[in-house]
C-alpha cells in the first residue's frame, strides 16, 4: 500500500505542473509563485509526502483539475455504482462458473461439455467491450428490452445510492453485469474443471469408489468440497480484474462509476483523480485479499487445526 | 526430401498432435492468412483508405454489397468518411498485429532476461526481481497498461502525443506482460541450473553469460512459446481495448479497436457494418491465436503425453 | 466353494503405438481364512489384477478376457453387481494412507457414510459401530479420535483407519495393495499382525500385493510370483521360500533376511 501511495504522490507532484493546471496556462508568474507556496510545493519532499499521506487518511484527495470539484466527493458519488456492478458480476461469475465447471469436469467428453468449453474459449478471446457492444445491439437495438446506458433510477440511502431497489435500476444492471462477468466466468469454469478432473484422479476418490460410495455422492460431495478451495483463492484476484474490467464496461454502458471517472481522467490527464483512483483500488484490493485469507482459514481444517494444536 | 522432413515432424509427438488436430491446423492457417494480408496490405487491399485522394464523402455509409444500396466496388461497405471497410480492416489489422507482436517481444525480452538472470544468479537480486513480479502480477494488465499510458501521456508534451503514441502503447502493454515471462523463465532456469550440462559448462570455464543464454535458454523455450502465443492474443485484445477507450493508437493510424469505436456511434442509426466487420475480424484473429496457444499448451506439456 | 476364483484373466493397455499386455492368462483361487500374496517387481502387473477384481483399472486399461468369480458370482462385465459388492463384499486397502482419506472430512463422517451406504443403520447405530471398528483395529481413545481429521493421525494410525473403513460393512474378501510400503518398518509389523488377526477372527479371504518378500514370508499362506504380467510360480509360501523353482522366485527369496524364513 505504501508503494502505491508513493507512486500516487510522485504522480501528483512531479508529473506535469500542478500549479499550471490549477491556475491556467496564462497566469502570471507571481500568481504561480503564490499558489506554489500555498500548496506547499516549496517544502522538502518528505514533508510533502507525509502531508499527502495525512490528507489521504483523512479522505482528502485534493481537487480535480478538470472538473474543479473535490475528488473525494466525486469518488464517493460514484463508488456505489461500481461496487454494485462488481458485486453482482462477481456473484454471477462464481455461481455460474462453478456450476458449469463442475459439470464439465465430471462429464468430460459429453457433447454438452464440449459446447460449454467452446463457448468459454470464446469468452476469453472476445474482448469485453465487444461483448458489451454485441449485447447492446441485440437487446437494446434489435429487441429493445433492456436499456443500453446509464443506471436507471437509483434510491438515495444517505451515503449510498442503490440501483437494487428499482425495476429500472435492476434492468439497467443486467447487461453490464453479464458483460463484466463473462470473462471471469470462463476463467472460473476452466479452473473448476481442471480442479475437478485432477481431484477425480486422486487416491481418496478412488478409495471412496472402492468402498462402494455412489457416484453422485462422490462427485457432488467429496470432489466438490475439495474443488471449491482454489475458487476462493482466486476470488481475491478476481476482484482486482473485475475492477479493472469495470473500467471498460462502464465506458461501454456509460455506467456512472469510478471506472468511467478514471478513464476520463486519463484522457484529460487529470492527475488528482488518477492518483486517488489508484489508492482506492489498492485499498479495496488489500481488503479483499485480507477477507479471502480469513475465509480460507475457516474452510480448510488443515490450517485451522494446526493453529489449535500449537 | 521435403517428404522426409514432413515425416520426421509427423513422427514427433508435437507434430502428430498438430496434424491430427483440426483446430490447430485451421487456426494457424487463419493466422497465417491474416498475417500475410497485413504485411502485404498495400497489394492485398482494394483501396488505400488513408490516401485522401481516393476517398470521397459521396460514398459514405454505403452498406455491404449484398444488401440494398450496396455496390460491388465496396464489398463490405464504407464508413462515415467513405473509406472502404475491407481496406480499413486490413490496414487496421496491420496496426493491431504490429503493436501486439512488438509489445510481446518487448515483454518477452525483458521478462526472460530478468527471469533467467534471477534464477541463475539468485541471492538478493533474485528476491528483488521476484517481489517485483509478484506485486505486478496482482495488478490486472489492463490497469497497468492504462496507468503507464496515462503517466507517459502526462510526461510527454501535447504535440508529441500522436507520434509517440504507438511506442508508448507498445511500452505500456509490454510492461504489463513481462512478469509472466519472468516467472516462468526463472522457474525453468532453477530447474535447469542443477542439471549436469550446466556444471559441465562451468567446469570447462564458460562464462556465466554464455551458459545462461546459449545453453539454458534453448532448453526452456517450450513453455515460453506457449505463454508468448497466448500473450500475443492478450496483447492484441488489450491494444484494441485501449484504442476503443480512446487511449490507444492515434486515430490517424487506426487499429481494429479504433475502427470499432468509430463504428459504435452509428450502431443505433442502423449502419451496423461499420462496427460489425472490424469486430468479427478482431474476434477471429484473437480466437485463432488463442486456439493455437491452447493446443500448444496441451501438446508441449510433458505431463499430458498422448497415448 | 472357493471364495474367489480367477480364470484366464487378460488385461491390456492399448496405447497409440502399441498395446501393452498387463496380465496374461492369470489364474488362481482363494479360500476363506487364507492370505494370498501376489509378489513381483514394479510393472509385473500385480496391482492391475487387484484393480481388475473391483473393476477400477485406470483407463485406457481394460479387461480383455477371462472370468472373476466371487462366491460363484461373475464380476467381469457386470458393473451393476460390482457396484453393490464394492465395500460390501470386498474391502480394499490402498498403499498410501496419507492420500487415501479425504482431508476435508472427519473420520467419523467417512466411516458413517460408508456404513450407511451398505447397511441399514441410523446415524447413532452407525456411529457406535464406527467407534467399535476403530477399537478393533487398535486405535485407543476411539470415541474422541473419531472426531478428528485425517491429518491429525500418524501414518500407522491412518492405515488402521483405512483398514477399519475396509472392513466396516463385513466384507468376505480384503484386497490390500502394498499396505505397508508407505509406513515405517516398525509400524509395518503391527499392521501385518492386525491383518492376520482380522483374517482369523472374521474368517476373511485376503490378498496382499507387495514387492517385499519379507511381507510375504511374514504374513501369507499362499503366494503368486508375477513377472511381466504372467504368473511364473505359485504355491504354498513355505514351500516357495525353501524351494523356489523359478529364477524370479529365487532372486526374490534371496533378498529376505534369514530370520523371517523360519515361519
Amino acid at each position: 500500500m505504501i508503494v502505491v501511495a508513493f507512486v500516487s504522490f510522485s504522480l501528483f507532484n512531479f508529473v506535469g505542473d500542478p500549479v499550471i493546471s490549477l491556475t491556467g496556462e496564462d497566469s502570471s508568474i507571481e500568481r504561480q509563485a503564490e499558489v506554489r507556496e500555498a500548496i506547499g510545493l516549496n517544502d522538502p519532499v518528505y514533508i510533502q509526502f507525509s502531508r499527502f499521506l495525512g490528507n489521504v487518511i483523512q479522505g482528502d484527495f485534493g481537487i480535480s483539475y478538470q472538473l474543479k470539484r473535490e475528488v473525494s466527493d466525486l469518488i464517493a458519488e460514484r463508488m456505489p455504482a461500481t461496487l454494485e456492478l462488481v458485486f453482482v458480476s462477481a456473484l454471477l461469475a462464481i455461481i455460474v462458473g462453478v456450476i458449469l465447471g463442475v459439470y464439465t469436469g465430471i462429464h468430460r467428453d459429453s457433447f454438452v461439455s464440449n459446447v460449454i468449453l467452446v463457448i468459454s474459449l470464446a469468452g476469453v478471446s472476445l474482448p469485453t467491450f465487444i461483448i458489451g457492444i454485441m449485447l447492446i445491439y441485440l437487446f437494446s437495438v434489435i429487441l429493445g428490452v433492456l436499456p443500453s446506458f446509464g443506471r436507471g433510477e437509483v434510491i438515495d440511502l444517505g451515503f449510498w445510492s442503490t440501483g437494487f431497489l428499482t425495476i429500472s435500476g435492476l434492468k439497467a444492471l443486467i447487461l453490464p453485469s453479464v458483460t463484466l462477468s463473462l470473462f471471469q466466468m470462463t476463467y472460473v469454469i476452466r479452473l473448476v474443471r481442471a480442479e475437478m478432473m485432477e481431484i477425480l484422479q486422486t487416491d481418496y476418490i478412488k478409495f471412496a469408489k472402492a468402498r462402494g460410495i455412489k457416484k453422485n455422492t462422490i462427485n457432488y460431495k467429496h470432489a466438490l468440497k475439495n474443488g471449491l478451495i482454489p475458487v476462493i483463492t482466486i476470488t481475491g484476484i478476481n476482484i482486482g480484474t473485475l475492477i479493472a474490467f469495470s473500467i471498460i464496461t462502464e465506458t461501454v454502458f456509460q455506467w456512472p462509476g469510478m471506472g468511467l471517472l478514471f478513464i476520463n481522467a486519463v484522457y484529460f490527464v487529470d492527475i488528482p483523480i488518477m492518483s486517488a483512483y489508484m489508492i482506492m483500488v489498492a485499498f479495496i484490493f488489500v481488503m479483499i485479499n485480507f477477507i479471502v485469507d480469513i475465509t480460507y482459514y475457516f474452510i480448510d481444517p488443515r490450517i485451522r487445526i494446526k493453529d489449535e494444536m500449537s | 526430401m521435403l517428404l522426409k522432413t514432413f515425416n520426421k515432424i509427423y513422427d514427433t509427438d508435437v507434430g502428430y498432435s498438430f496434424f491430427n488436430s483440426k483446430i490447430a491446423i485451421i487456426s494457424s492457417t487463419i493466422m497465417f492468412i491474416i498475417f500475410l494480408c497485413s504485411v502485404f496490405a498495400g497489394v492485398v487491399a482494394p483501396y488505400n483508405p488513408f490516401d485522401p485522394a481516393s476517398i470521397s464523402l459521396m460514398d459514405a455509409f454505403t452498406p455491404p454489397s449484398w444488401s440494398e444500396g450496396g455496390s460491388s466496388s465496396f464489398i463490405l461497405g464504407t464508413d462515415q468518411q467513405g473509406r472502404d471497410m475491407l481496406s480499413t480492416m486490413i490496414y487496421g489489422s496491420r496496426i493491431s498485429l504490429i503493436v501486439g507482436f512488438a509489445s510481446i517481444l518487448f515483454a518477452m525480452v525483458l521478462g526472460v532476461f530478468l527471469g533467467v538472470t534471477a534464477g541463475y544468479i539468485g541471492g538478493r537480486y533474485e528476491i528483488i526481481v521476484m517481489r517485483l513480479t509478484d506485486v505486478q502480477l496482482t495488478i490486472p494488465s489492463i490497469l497497468m497498461a492504462l496507468l503507464v499510458n496515462g503517466i507517459a501521456k502526462s510526461v510527454i508534451s501535447q504535440s508529441m502525443h500522436s507520434e509517440m503514441a504507438i511506442y508508448v502503447l507498445i511500452f505500456a502493454i509490454g510492461i504489463s506482460e513481462w512478469p509472466q515471462f519472468a516467472r516462468v523463465s526463472r522457474a525453468s532456469t532453477l530447474v535447469e541450473k542443477n542439471k549436469e550440462y550446466v556444471s559441465a559448462s562451468r567446469i570447462i570455464g564458460l562464462s556465466n553469460i554464455i551458459i545462461m543464454f546459449k545453453h539454458i535458454l534453448p532448453n526452456i523455450l517450450r513453455p515460453l512459446l506457449v505463454i508468448a502465443t497466448i500473450g500475443l492474443a492478450l496483447a492484441i485484445i488489450t491494444e484494441s481495448t485501449l484504442s476503443f477507450l480512446g487511449v490507444g493508437v492515434p486515430p490517424t493510424t487506426p487499429s481494429l479497436g479504433t475502427l470499432i469505436r468509430f463504428g459504435n456511434s452509428f450502431l443505433f442509426s442502423g449502419e451496423w457494418w461499420i462496427t460489425f466487420f472490424p469486430a468479427i475480424f478482431l474476434i477471429v484473429l484473437a480466437l485463432s491465436i488463442n486456439l493455437l496457444g491452447d493446443w500448444m499448451r496441451d501438446a508441449l506439456n510433458p505431463k499430458l503425453k498422448i497415448r | 466353494m472357493s471364495l474367489l476364483k480367477v480364470k484366464n484373466l487378460n488385461i491390456s493397455y492399448p496405447t497409440r503405438k502399441e498395446t501393452i499386455v498387463a496380465s496374461k492368462d492369470v489364474e488362481f483361487t482363494l479360500e476363506r481364512g487364507e492370505i494370498l500374496g501376489i509378489v513381483g517387481e514394479s510393472g509385473s502387473g500385480k496391482s492391475t489384477i487387484a484393480n481388475a477384481i473391483i473393476n477400477l483399472i485406470d483407463p485406457p486399461g481394460e479387461i480383455t478376457g477371462g472370468s472373476i468369480k466371487i462366491d460363484k458370482i461373475e464380476l467381469r462385465d457386470n458393473e451393476e453387481v460390482i457396484q453393490k459388492i464394492r465395500g460390501k463384499k470386498i474391502g480394499f486397502v490402498f498403499q498410501d494412507p496419507q492420500t487415501s482419506l479425504n482431508p476435508l472430512f472427519r473420520i467419523k463422517d467417512q466411516l458413517i457414510e460408508t456404513i450407511q451406504t451398505h447397511l441399514d443403520l441410523d446415524y447413532q447405530e452407525a456411529l457406535n459401530r464406527s467407534i467399535q471398528l476403530l477399537e478393533e483395529v487398535g486405535i485407543d481413545n476411539a470415541e474422541k479420535r473419531i472426531e478428528d481429521y485425517p491429518h491429525q493421525f500418524s501414518g500407522g494410525m491412518r492405515q488402521r483407519v483405512v483398514i477399519a473403513l475396509a472392513i466396516s460393512c463385513e466384507p468376505d474378501l480384503i484386497i490390500a495393495d502394498e499396505p505397508t510400503t508407505a509406513l515405517d518398518v516398525s509400524i509395518q509389523y503391527q499392521i501385518l499382525e492386525l491383518l492376520k488377526d482380522l483374517t482369523q477372527k472374521r474368517n476373511l479371504g485376503v490378498i496382499i500385493i507387495t514387492h517385499d518378500m519379507g511381507v510375504i514370508a511374514e504374513t501369507t499362506n499362499k503366494v503368486i510370483v508375477m513377472r511381466y504380467g504372467v504368473i511364473v510360480e505359485q504355491g504354498d509360501t513355505k514351500e516357495l521360500l525353501t524351494n523356489p523353482k523359478s529364477n524370479e522366485a529365487r532372486s526374490l527369496v534371496i533378498s529376505v533376511p534369514p530370520t523371517n524364513k523360519k515361519n
